[in-house]
Order: C-alpha cells, then sequence, then structure tokens
C-alpha cells in the first residue's frame, strides 16, 4: 500500500466533484427524496396508528439507514465506473498503481460520500419531523459502520463484475443491493419471513444489524449478539470481496479486456 | 554509438512472450532486446500483435508463456518498481475528461511520485507548448491537444522506457511532424529508450534507429530500415510492408 497513489485517486475524484454540480446533487437527491416522501407517510400514519407509538423511528430510521449502505455501496462503483467512462483505466492500470491502492482509494470516497449524506440526512430528518436519529443512542454507531462495510462488499463484488463483464453490467451498479433488500430486513423483523428465508437472513450482516436496530429502539437492550453476528460476517465477505476482486483483475488481464471496458 | 555495438546494453530483453486469446496466437514466442538509448520502431500490418505486445511490456494484459526482464529484473515479480520507470503514450487512449490539463498532470504525477512535481509539471507544460492550455478541461481539447497531454503524462514522469503506440494517428501533418520533432527533441535531452509503433512508413524510417517487423505474431526481421529492406529485396520500407502483409 502506498499512501501517495491512494491520495492521487482520492484528488482525481475531489477535481471531479469540485466541478460538477450533477454529480454532486446526485449524493444528496435520493436520499432525500426518498427521506421526504417516507417522512410524510410516517407522519400520516401517525395521525391513527396510535398502536405503535415507535413507528416514527421504525421508518424513518431504516430508511436513512438504507441509504448508508446504498451509498456505500455506490460510493465503491461509481468510482469506477468514473474510470471507465473517462476511459482512465489503461492509464491507472498501466502505471504502478496496485488493485488494492485503488480499491483503499475508493473505500475512503465512499466513506466520505456517506458521511456527508447522513450528516444531510439526519440533520433533515430533525428539522422536518423532529426527528433525531441519535435519541437511539450512540450504541447505533456501530451498527453504521456495519452497514458500511457491508456497502463496499457489495460494493466490490459488483465493481469485479463490471470490469469482467463491462458496460451491459453498468446497471447493477444501481441494483445490486436491491437484491439483498429483502433478506436485510429492514423495514420488518426477520420472524415475519418464511423459514428458509430467515436463514438467509441470518447470513446477511444488514439484517443482524437492522434486527439490533429495532432493539434498540425498544428498549430491548443493547444487542451485542446481533453487534457480533454483523462484524464477523462482514469482516468475513469484505475478505472475499477483495479476493474475488483480485481474482477478476487476473482473468481480466489474462483476457485483455482490462483496457477494453467501456469500449 | 550505433545500438548495435557490444557494449550497448539491453534495457528490456523480451523472452518466448507469447499471448493467446481462445485459440488466437497474438503473439508467437517473441524474443528481442531493446537496447539503452534507442528508438526501436515495431511494425506490422493490422493484428499483428504490435498492441498487444505493449500492453504486455505495461503488464495489463499477461502473458499466456514467457518473460519480459527490465533491467534484468522479471516484470512478473518487480511490477512495481519497473513500471515506476515505463510510461506510455496512445492517440488511442484519453486522458480524464472532466480534469483540467494540469490537474490531470498533477493526478499523474503523484501517481507516479515524481519528485519536485511542480517544477515538472510546468518543465512538461512548456516543453510541449501547453502552458496556455493548462486550465483547460480534457473535455475542451482538440484531438491533436489531447494527444500532446498525452504525450505530457508520459514526458511527466520521465521514464526511462518510452512506449508509443501509433502517437501520430489521427494528427494532421503538420502536428504529426510536430509530435515527431517533441519525441525526437525529448529522446535526445533525456537519453530515454523508446519503443514506437506507426503505420506511416516515413514517419518509421525517420524515427527509428531499428525495426522490429511483425506478422501475425512473429518477428520476420529485424534491422535498420535499410537493412530489412535490403534482405526482402525491395525499394523501400513500404514495398517490404505490402509484400509481407500481401504474401505472408
Ligand atoms: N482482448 C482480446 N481478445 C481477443 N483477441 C484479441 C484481444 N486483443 C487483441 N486481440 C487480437 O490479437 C491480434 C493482435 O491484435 P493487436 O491489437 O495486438 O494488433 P496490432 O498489431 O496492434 O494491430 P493494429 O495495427 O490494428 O493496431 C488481433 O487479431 C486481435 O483481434
Ligand atoms: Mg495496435
Amino acid at each position: 500500500m502506498n499512501g501517495n497513489r491512494i491520495h492521487a485517486l482520492i484528488l482525481r475524484h475531489l477535481y471531479l466533484y469540485k466541478r460538477s454540480l450533477p454529480r454532486l446533487m446526485e449524493i444528496f437527491y435520493w436520499p432525500l427524496l426518498d427521506l421526504v416522501v417516507w417522512g410524510f407517510i410516517t407522519v400520516y400514519l401517525g395521525q391513527f396508528e396510535s398502536g405503535l407509538p415507535h413507528i416514527a423511528a421504525f421508518f424513518i430510521g431504516a430508511l436513512i439507514l438504507w441509504d448508508i449502505l446504498f451509498r456505500a455501496q455506490q460510493g465503491i462503483t461509481i468510482s469506477f465506473l468514473e474510470e471507465i467512462w473517462s476511459r482512465n483505466l489503461m492509464n491507472l492500470f498501466a502505471s504502478p498503481l496496485k488493485p488494492g491502492e485503488f480499491l483503499a482509494a475508493t473505500i475512503i470516497i465512499s466513506f466520505c460520500k456517506v458521511v456527508a449524506v447522513l450528516i444531510v440526512s439526519v440533520f433533515v430528518a430533525w428539522a422536518f419531523y423532529s426527528f433525531n436519529l441519535f435519541v437511539l443512542g450512540v450504541s447505533l454507531i456501530p451498527f453504521i459502520l456495519n452497514l458500511i462495510i457491508m456497502g463496499w462488499s457489495i460494493g466490490i463484488l459488483t465493481t469485479a463484475i463490471i470490469m469482467r463483464y463491462g458496460q451491459e453490467a453498468e446497471v447493477m451498479a444501481w441494483g445490486m443491493v436491491f437484491i439483498f433488500q429483502p433478506v436485510s430486513c429492514v423495514f420488518y423483523p426477520v420472524s415475519v419471513l418464511p423459514g428458509f428465508l430467515q436463514t438467509v437472513a441470518h447470513v446477511i450482516p444488514a439484517a443482524h444489524v437492522f434486527e439490533g436496530m429495532r432493539a434498540v429502539i425498544t428498549n430491548d437492550g443493547f444487542p451485542l449478539p446481533e453487534l457480533m453476528w454483523a462484524s464477523g460476517l462482514n469482516a468475513l465477505y469484505l475478505l472475499a470481496s477483495i479476493l474475488w476482486f483480485h481474482h477478476i483483475y487476473d482473468v481480466v488481464k489474462a483476457k485483455g479486456i482490462l483496457v477494453r471496458v467501456g469500449e | 554509438m550505433s545500438p548495435q555495438s557490444p557494449n550497448t546494453k539491453s534495457l528490456v530483453e523480451v523472452r518466448e512472450l507469447t499471448k493467446t486469446f481462445n485459440g488466437l496466437t497474438a503473439v508467437d514466442h517473441i524474443s528481442f532486446d531493446i537496447y539503452e538509448g534507442e528508438i526501436l520502431g515495431l511494425l506490422g500490418p493490422n493484428g499483428a500483435g504490435k498492441t498487444t505486445t505493449i500492453h504486455m511490456l505495461l503488464d495489463i494484459v499477461s502473458p499466456s508463456s514467457g518473460n519480459v526482464l527490465f533491467g534484468g529484473k522479471n516484470l512478473r515479480h518487480h511490477r512495481e518498481e519497473i513500471l515506476r520507470q515505463i510510461n506510455f503514450a496512445s492517440s488511442h487512449i484519453a486522458m480524464p475528461f472532466s480534469l483540467t490539463v494540469e490537474e490531470n498532470l498533477e493526478i499523474f504525477g503523484r501517481l507516479y511520485e515524481v519528485p519536485h512535481r511542480k517544477t515538472r509539471i510546468e518543465q512538461v507544460l512548456e516543453e510541449l507548448e501547453m502552458t496556455s492550455l493548462r486550465s483547460k478541461l480534457a473535455r475542451t481539447l482538440s484531438s491533436g491537444q489531447m494527444t500532446r497531454l498525452s504525450l505530457a503524462k508520459a514526458f511527466l514522469t520521465q521514464p526511462r522506457l518510452l512506449l508509443l503506440d501509433e502517437p501520430t494517428a489521427s494528427l494532421d501533418p503538420d502536428i504529426a511532424d510536430k509530435t515527431r520533432t517533441l519525441v525526437r527533441e525529448y529522446q535526445r535531452r533525456f537519453a530515454c529508450t523508446i519503443l514506437y509503433t506507426s503505420h506511416n512508413m516515413k514517419e518509421m524510417e525517420h524515427m527509428s534507429d531499428r525495426i522490429i517487423f511483425l506478422n501475425r505474431g512473429k518477428i520476420v526481421a529485424t534491422g535498420t530500415a535499410q537493412e530489412i529492406t535490403a534482405k526482402f529485396g525491395q525499394r523501400d520500407l513500404e514495398d517490404v510492408f505490402l509484400t509481407v502483409a500481401r504474401n505472408g
């Protein structure tokens, strides 16, 4: 790992975002739109569903958290797509840059984007719906980190697929995380899933995060086992996705298509 | 000093290099040396394997078999150390569009850890007469200017080996001529080693100290333009090319 080269790639993206309003907007557009629509639905439901006192917290909280995962994944995948769009992959990978350094840079960029979205979303939720994400406690932070890391794993997995299959696979950049949404149990507990899907949910880090979040909201104590599960699974998946990326990098070099991605 | 004189050192030794793309052998057990300080022309018809060879020298295409040694070290095992000392330019590869000329150089300067980066960027901008273009977005450059930016990126890192894949394709004769002069001047000043491809025979004769003639992945001749012309009993390189391309 070479810090100067990682720094170079981060700077490259800062230059890009510095003068691109559409790119900056894109970061905030969907999270805010989601928040507005779901926020009003929650406000509306809150008027007569007195039986569910935590409904606002459940929905708005879940929404913000799911967006974190989505943004973390996008941060990774879009950084790679930017290089495809500007036909820059050959310039990069014919330099001393290592694939691991490339990933490290995209991970840092992704983290910055997520933090930006998180700050804005939390502020908007608080300003418009008086929903303070952190009434859920600072205990939420390790859960948020786990969502970010799961987003990275999916992002790296997706990036490798795009590198291998080219532009036809580009749609995955926007669709891939949603395959995991039903079993991540964002808006409902794992227990509502049919048996076999519950088994699947148990190996999805995000499902443990959202179970944990519900436990925090309903004051069921700090859900340490859920956190441990999420962290353990994440460590495994992140490692696997990085190894997978390196493997695909070797495959595309052997097939001679690294330089042709995007053509 | 003639590049073939016995005391000339090889910077690059290519040994039995082969690349097969599902059944098609694009580069077929080629071996050659690139001597320190020479301009070596790589000549051959479309599909001969020139670009594939260059890509293997840059380690973005991995060889099916064979080796590339740079300064005696195997590219396979010393990738990072070797790629720091190589750079390339091609009229087919653009530079990031949404960055200015200067920002592009800044990024690649950092990526290659160029010493005294800021000063070097200024030098390169002047060498390539790009000072007035420094704040222009790459997307607004003409294709000739883009090629110059690509060359600037390559010169910036002062590589020991410079790989130029059709640097003058798609340039008008005037700009192409200027580009050749720039490359020549740069080569003289920094005594760097260059591997050069082109489909322009005049350019090939004018630029190259030595030429390797590649056809269907195999080396069919090596030597100066005169030597190759003589070997095939032809008038000039163009006739040699036509003979080889048409009769294999
Ligand atoms: N990634 C790839 N997958 C399959 N075949 C490939 C790939 N890259 C190159 N080839 C094939 O290998 C052969 C050599 O191609 P290469 O690009 O090296 O030729 P070239 O000498 O540079 O030709 P040109 O003068 O047209 O640039 C061609 O037949 C080409 O179709
Ligand atoms: Mg070519």
